[in-house]
Parts: structure tokens; C-alpha cells; sequence
């Protein structure tokens, strides 16, 4: 009865999320006393027994090229599948876009009780209980799993991946694959871009900015850092910036290891967006700006000198100056 | 064209968040209720342009809660739609809701249900993927556009990094986010008439719940910003780098 792991891929490549997923199962097959199964649905470029660095024993392939597109619908009717083949009793997701997706229709479909967005590791000490976030990050739930089978969607950036050694058997899984009622037409991607619900360094701009024109700074202490670039509403509002940039309440919600705030003033909408950042820097020249309540670190001070001289500084910390 | 709107009843933002009877219950003392920020800014608004796109529309409000939730979906109707439905029940979970959503949905035959991508209480992301589930139906999370052909559905739906477009067959689940139209206002003519709209009260069918709230806790409180001056930026990135080994 092992831990089964959907492992999640874009473009033939196995995604961080799903390295963090991989981690996690791996870790509560330990703590049950089992072992750590993976799934890939459609086909990969990645060396997929490699992923047993991770901590699982097998993986199962369904390589089939009708699941080359992402479809909530038959994913979750072949992992049904899977699910029964290995006689799973714990499976794990990313609670990223593809999971939020198809946990909640697996869960339904083995009538197995889900915890979206967990952050901790399940407590079995009394019953099946895990740690989530509840009010956009303001407080935590702790969720008791009542049924057999348990789905527990992990928080994207919660879970530290952690590679040792050892690989994986790599098993090929037919399927029954239903036809898919969604046709994909067309994909739009910002190419060369970190995508920011997957960034672990975010750096993010609000209206202190001024103008659109003065974004130069902000991307080029974000380029130093490999970081994704996200804004604050105003900015998305008054098209500085595109809407796909927009953390916060309304936009996005993320939770990097490292949030850097300039010239944003941290009302709660916005806060509620980004306050699972670990840790989070903010930079603004008002003194009495609420962000700095919620900060780890701050500088009062004038964005357009602070920031150069901080990306100055990281080049020479990253030996790139 | 029917369209089945869900709609849920959040605490207000900037609302206070703490927890009773030893820390299992949310504590509602003083709290103001507002519709959940993605029911009614993205599904129930893109739902109400499709209306005025095609008058012959009918749009339903769904939600499952107990009397207390009547303001909220008043005020839904205010905004627009044709009439509610307040499955009576208290706050299960996921599940359960879905379950009372997918029963609705079966009686009323409706082409297209929209929801909103999260709660901003529970964050859970799940009542649309598992009313399309219950229902068999096909289901696009997280869309950011939404247009519509005859029953032919264009949908823009995020994927990381960028967005992808699909084209589906109606019926099908939405969850809504951002993109999908912008905030309104009601006006004194829409509050006016909710007030007559049907709201119409149904009694929720048996099911289990899957999971249950063992407690609730507040994360510890942060340590307190460590301010550094302007004239030291080095120093920031030392502690960034040597103390928080965040870079």
C-alpha cells in the first residue's frame, strides 16, 4: 500500500513543484512504513529513473500521446486507475495548477477526503491529520482525514527538496484514456521568464515606482537574482505592468522563499497575496508603510538609489559583477 | 443558455482572524461578511456580461449555508441574476458542498457552472473540480477569459508561465480568476429588485464528509522587521545572504 505521487510535467520535463511532491510522499511512505510510488502521465524527455534520488522506488509511465495535453478529466480517470493497480492508500500532489485541477476530481472519483495547500508533513500520531493554510495565509488548519485513501495536495514551495541517491524502476502503465473533451489551441509563454507562482525569489513594485518607465531597476535586480517580477494592484490596474504580474488578494497568491516589496505601501489585499513568503524584504521611503509590520527585513529609503546599489552589492555576493 | 453561479460567503478581508471553543471554531464575533472576492468579481460578473450579451440567458446564484447567508446572496442578486438557490446547510466540507452543488445541478440542467478559483477563507480550490467530477462534466480551472460561440466555449486558462487556450463543448465547470471581467458596483435599480427575486430554500441531500477541521491555529508572529539604513545596502544583502540564506 505506498505513498502514489503524481509527478507533473511541462514540455517533457518534470516540474520543481513536482520535486517537492516527490520529496514529501517519499518522507510519509517513511513514516508509514511503506515505500514511495510516482506517476507520469504522457511522454517525458527527463530520465525518469533518475527521479528515484528522490526517494522513490517506481514509477509508473503512462506514455500514451493523448495524454500529452493537460485534461482534468481523464488525468484523474487514469489515476484512478493507477491508484487501484498499486493499491495506493496516500496520494500526493502539488497543490499547483495542474493539482488544483485533478485532486479534487480524484478525490471525488476514489472518495478519498483531499487536504489542498498542506504544509506539513501528516501528523499520525492520532488518526490522518495535516497542517494547511486557511485565510489567504493568516492562519492554519489543521485537517483530519477521515477515509481510506487520503490525497493530500502539498503547498508549492513548503516542502524543501531534498536528492540522495537511488533510482527508480520505471514501469510502463496502460490505460484506459478516454477522449478529451478540451481541445488545447494554442499556448502563450512568456519565454526566458521565471513563471512567478513557481519563482523561489520574487521581486515585486508598487506605485512608488512612478511610471511604467522606471521599471528598468526592478528587472535588473530581479534579473541578478533569477527572480520572477510581480506588482501590486494599482500598478496592474493602471497598466504599468501586465495583469499576469498582479500578487494579492484578487491576483495571484505566492509563496517564494524570498519576497523583495519596493515602493509598496503592504495594504491587507495585497499582504494576503504574498504573506507566505518566507521571508520578505520591503523598501519604501515611508517610515509608517504597514508593509514593514509585516517584514523581515526593510530599508527606509528612496527606491531608485537603494535598488541599484542592492543589485550592485548581489553581483558581487554571486561573483558577477 | 443557464449558467449556475456559486457563491459563497467569506469573512470581509481585512476581517479579524481568531478561533473559539478551544481553537476549532472560527470566531465570527464582529465579523463582516462579504460574497467571496472570485465568486463575485470574475464568475458572477463574466456571467452577467454573457446576459447582456444574450438577453434569452438565465443565471442561477447557488449557495450552500445556513439562513445567516441570505444578505450575501441578496446582495449577489443585486449585481444581477435571475434567481438563487440556498442549499440549507451548515459548513461542511469540500465534499459535502460539492455534493449539494452537483445535486442542484442535475435537476436544473445547466450549460455552464462557474465558480470562483478559491475562498479566501479556506483556500481550497477544490468545488469546481469536484462538482465537474460528480457531474462527469469537463472542467477548466483558473480561466482568465471566458467567450462563448453558440455552445462552443473559447477559454483562456493559466498554466505556469503563461496561458493556454481551449476550446470545449458546453456543458462545462469554470473556476474564475482574474481576467475574467472587473469589479462592479450594484446600483439602487439592482438592489431594488434582488429584494423580489426568487430565493428559493432546499434542503441538502444525506452525504459523508471526507474530512473535518481538527483545529485552527495562527502562525507564530513575526520577529519584527530588522531595519537597515539607506546608506548600508550591503549590509541588507549580507543579512539576506550570511543570516536568512535567502540569496
Amino acid at each position: 500500500m505506498p505513498v502514489l505521487i503524481f509527478i507533473d510535467t511541462a514540455e517533457g520535463h518534470v516540474k520543481k513543484s513536482s520535486l517537492e511532491a516527490l520529496t514529501y510522499g517519499a518522507k510519509v511512505a517513511e513514516q508509514l512504513g511503506t515505500t514511495a510510488e510516482g506517476v507520469v502521465l504522457g511522454s517525458v524527455t527527463d530520465d525518469l529513473a533518475a527521479l528515484g534520488k528522490y526517494g522513490v522506488k517506481k514509477i509508473h509511465h503512462a506514455a500514451a500521446d493523448a495524454l500529452n495535453h493537460f485534461d482534468a478529466q481523464v488525468f484523474a480517470k487514469v489515476l484512478a486507475q493507477v491508484a487501484e493497480a498499486s493499491s495506493a492508500k496516500v496520494i500526493v500532489f502539488s497543490n499547483n495548477l495542474s493539482g488544483k485541477a485533478i485532486a479534487p476530481r480524484l478525490s471525488v472519483r476514489l472518495k478519498a477526503g483531499l487536504v489542498s495547500g498542506a504544509v506539513a508533513l501528516p501528523d499520525t500520531s492520532n488518526g490522518f491529520v495535516v497542517k494547511k493554510n486557511v485565510f489567504s495565509g493568516k492562519a492554519f488548519a489543521n485537517i483530519a482525514v477521515k477515509t481510506d485513501i487520503k490525497i493530500i495536495a502539498l503547498s508549492p514551495n513548503a516542502y524543501q527538496t531534498f536528492a540522495g541517491e537511488g533510482s527508480a524502476e520505471v514501469v510502463a502503465f496502460n490505460a484506459t484514456i478516454d477522449a478529451a473533451k478540451i481541445k488545447v489551441t494554442g499556448v502563450s509563454k512568456a519565454s526566458g521568464e521565471v513563471p512567478l507562482t513557481e519563482a523561489e525569489v520574487v521581486v515585486s513594485a508598487g506605485r512608488g515606482m512612478k511610471g511604467p518607465e522606471h521599471w528598468g531597476i526592478v528587472e535588473d535586480l530581479a534579473k541578478v537574482l533569477h527572480a520572477a517580477t510581480a506588482c501590486s494592484r494599482p500598478v496592474a490596474d493602471a497598466h504599468w505592468r501586465p495583469h499576469n504580474e498582479h500578487v494579492g488578494q484578487t491576483g495571484f497568491a505566492i509563496a517564494p522563499n524570498l519576497y523583495i516589496a519596493i515602493g509598496i505601501s503592504g495594504a491587507i489585499q495585497h499582504l494576503a497575496g504574498v504573506n507566505r513568503s518566507k521571508v520578505i524584504v520591503v523598501i519604501n521611503k515611508d517610515p509608517e508603510a504597514p508593509f514593514f509590520k509585516a517584514a523581515d527585513y526593510g530599508i527606509v529609503g528612496d527606491a531608485f538609489e537603494v535598488v541599484p546599489k542592492m543589485t550592485e552589492a548581489i553581483k558581487k555576493i554571486k561573483g558577477t559583477a | 443558455m443557464k449558467i449556475l453561479v456559486c457563491i459563497s460567503k467569506t469573512p470581509d478581508t481585512t476581517a479579524k482572524i481568531a478561533f473559539t471553543d478551544n481553537n476549532t471554531k472560527f470566531d465570527t464575533g464582529g465579523v463582516q461578511w462579504i460574497i467571496n472576492p472570485y465568486d463575485e468579481w470574475y464568475a458572477l460578473v463574466r456571467a452577467i456580461e454573457l446576459k447582456e450579451a444574450d438577453p434569452s440567458t438565465v443565471i442561477h446564484l447557488i449557495t450552500v449555508g445556513a439562513a445567516d447567508a441570505e444578505p450575501i446572496i441578496r446582495k449577489a442578486l443585486a449585481l444581477g441574476g435571475d434567481e438563487a438557490i440556498r442549499v440549507n446547510a451548515d459548513n461542511h466540507d469540500s465534499y459535502y458542498i460539492a455534493s449539494q452543488i452537483a445535486e442542484v445541478a442535475k435537476q436544473g440542467g445547466y450549460d455552464l457552472i462557474f465558480t470562483g478559483k478559491e475562498t479566501i477563507d479556506y483556500n481550497g480550490s477544490s468545488i469546481g473540480g469536484m462538482v465537474s467530477e460528480l457531474l462527469d462534466l469537463p472542467y477548466v480551472s483558473l480561466a482568465a477569459k471566458f467567450d462563448l460561440a453558440g455552445t462552443k466555449a473559447t477559454i483562456t486558462r493559466e498554466i505556469e508561465g503563461g496561458e493556454e487556450m481551449n476550446e470545449v463543448e458546453l456543458p462545462v465547470v469554470v473556476s474564475c480568476q482574474k481576467g475574467m471581467a472587473e469589479q462592479r458596483i450594484p446600483n439602487m435599480k439592482g438592489i431594488m429588485g434582488a429584494r423580489t427575486k426568487p430565493l428559493k430554500v432546499v434542503e441538502p441531500v444525506a452525504v459523508d464528509t471526507l474530512t473535518s477541521v481538527a483545529g485552527f491555529g495562527l502562525p507564530p508572529a513575526k520577529a519584527g522587521v530588522k531595519l537597515v539604513s539607506p546608506d548600508n545596502v550591503e549590509e541588507l544583502v549580507r543579512l539576506l545572504h550570511e543570516e536568512a540564506k535567502a540569496i
